[in-house]
């Protein structure tokens, strides 16, 4: 087994468990932890791909702010911090078969064929930013401004929920 | 598997903890004793400039009061995110050091994607700080941790909007080569650069550098007077030494991005003061102790190193002064800053380094 074998199970088991762990712990903060953890893997995954801004990205994104974010809003709801909340339904032994039954089709089928692996030369060296940049300024510049649009939609939506009705405020 | 990754992986843990005892004896040491100094001086404080020869002796002082006070976890804690948290602040505060060049040659990694890196790790110790905050099961720690996790996310968009002109500006990610696209003298450092938008972009990363890095003005997540000590309240002893080491690390890792991004990195400010420093020319090489070494480069390092860290050291002096100085602002104040000043005039700023890189 390779170093590069060995760096990838560890990456592996450390999504996997922690992912395992956000559906089944019931303490929903260290929930949230481990979800960040789980993000962590992703981006040790990307470095393997060298992916490496995409790796850094997800850092920043996931774990820097999205994970916080949730963290803030846990901690601002009264009476879930501390709770021992059970994270399943009367439903989850329905569920459990139809989640296992899905993941042994997308094992079949991406074991079907196998995919070509070619270690990139050195691509930290010779870097994946600039034609990551060129891909979506140019080919797939209609996607990229329409996810920004779809965010920014987003955006505006939440500010207007969150903004509080005042009587006769006049802004 | 093969023995030689065993062997790769053991040698660069045995040079990260090389490095990081340099860093924390060469870089953190002095700066410790020098941010205390300055500060006692400014504000009439008595022990760090009494206790030894010129105050010498306060910081290894408190490293042993630190060291054998006894480490103290709550009994409604959550233990292992409470001992976890000090580890995840820490370590992100000293990975940055992995891309900032110390001079032409000395810089770890110069990773291509180098200030994305560095937003990315630095971010993880906002996770940290709320974890710290949130275990501490304490009304006075999670007030802090709150208070940490809005500002330090809010700051952090005005942050990378100040990044992004150098940026634009260099047209690399890589903070070595942002350095050297700041050759020749002090006119083409970034922050005298195109019509005042580098200086303008400089203004905004010190205002939110100094809230990320949790400095006087806006570290109201541990604002003594209102929180007792904010998200660190409940820790004793070495954890609580983490969190400060980490703060002095975020100090001076502030200063040497700024260096870094706006004032030139090791250049020095005029060509006559870069090595060969008044044309003064060196040897060569110098047989020392029966090895032959190849002393000019050396001397090349020393004198881009000493650029480096002296202009970062200004830069520290600068921020002390503005800690012991200012004093803190509102909680309101604070986001109304972020997202009503800050933010606005970094995108307007960026738009125009855009205009301006595109006319050029």
């Amino acid at each position: 087994m390779t170093g590069q074998g060995v760096a990838f199970a560890v990456l592996a088991a450390i999504t996997i468990i922690s992912a395992l762990l956000v559906v089944t712990i019931k303490n929903i903060v260290r929930s949230a932890l481990f979800l960040a953890l789980s993000f962590v893997g992703v981006a040790g995954l990307y470095i393997l791909l060298n992916a490496e801004f995409l790796a850094a990205v997800q850092v920043l994104i996931y774990v820097g702010a999205i994970t916080v974010l949730m963290l803030f809003a846990i901690m601002l709801t009264q009476q879930i911090m501390s709770a021992k909340i059970s994270q399943t339904t009367e439903w989850f032994w329905l569920a459990l078969p139809m989640a296992l039954a899905m993941l042994a089709t997308l094992i079949f089928f991406f074991a079907m064929r196998t995919y070509p692996v070619n270690p990139a030369p050195d691509a930290l060296a010779v870097g994946t930013t600039m034609p990551l940049a060129e891909a979506l300024l140019k080919p797939y510049l209609l996607p990229f401004e329409l996810a920004s649009f779809i965010l920014l939609a987003a955006l505006v939506g939440a500010i207007v929920i969150a903004r509080e009705e005042k009587p006769g405020a006049t802004d | 598997m093969d023995s030689g990754f065993i062997i790769t992986v053991a040698k660069m843990v045995g040079v990260a903890a090389v490095i990081l005892t340099f860093i924390l004896i060469v870089v953190m040491y002095p700066m410790i004793y020098g941010l205390r100094r300055v500060m006692a001086f400014m504000q009439s404080r008595i022990g760090p400039n009494r206790v030894g020869p010129q105050g010498l002796l306060q910081t290894p002082a408190d490293a042993l009061k630190l060291l054998h006070k006894e480490d103290i976890i709550p009994r409604g804690a959550d233990r292992w995110i409470f001992t976890i948290a000090p580890i995840l602040v820490f370590v992100p505060a000293y990975l940055v050091y992995v891309v900032i060049p110390f001079g032409k040659d000395l810089v770890a990694s110069d990773l291509n994607i180098g200030i994305v890196y560095v937003s990315a790790v630095t971010s993880i110790a906002i996770i940290g700080i709320v974890m710290a905050g949130w275990a501490s099961n304490n009304k006075w720690s999670l007030l802090g941790a709150f208070r940490a996790a809005a500002q330090l996310v809010s700051y952090e968009v005005p942050l990378v909007l100040a990044f992004c002109v150098p940026i634009v500006l260099a047209g690399t990610l890589s903070l070595q080569s942002i350095v050297i696209e700041q050759a020749g003298d002090v006119r083409n450092w970034f922050v005298f650069r195109a019509w005042g938008l580098g200086a303008l972009a400089f203004g905004i990363y010190l205002a939110a550098g100094l809230a990320e890095a949790n400095l006087t003005p806006f570290d109201i997540m541990e604002a003594e007077s209102e929180l007792v000590a904010g998200f660190n309240v409940e820790y004793s002893g070495m954890k609580f030494a983490l969190f400060f080491l980490a703060e002095f690390a975020a100090a001076f890792t502030l200063s040497a991005l700024a260096v870094t991004l706006f004032f030139g990195g090791w250049q020095a400010p005029f060509s006559f003061l870069a090595y060969p420093v008044f044309g003064i020319k060196v040897p060569e090489t110098l047989t020392l102790l029966g090895r032959t070494v190849p002393f000019a480069a050396w001397t090349e390092h020393a004198v881009q190193f000493a650029w480096f860290f002296g202009k970062s050291l200004a830069m520290v002096f600068a921020l002390i002064w503005v800690r012991a100085t200012l004093p803190r602002v509102r909680v309101d104040q604070l986001m109304n800053l972020a997202w009503k000043v800050l933010i606005p005039i970094g995108l307007v700023n960026l738009v125009l380094a855009g205009f301006y890189v595109a006319l050029k």
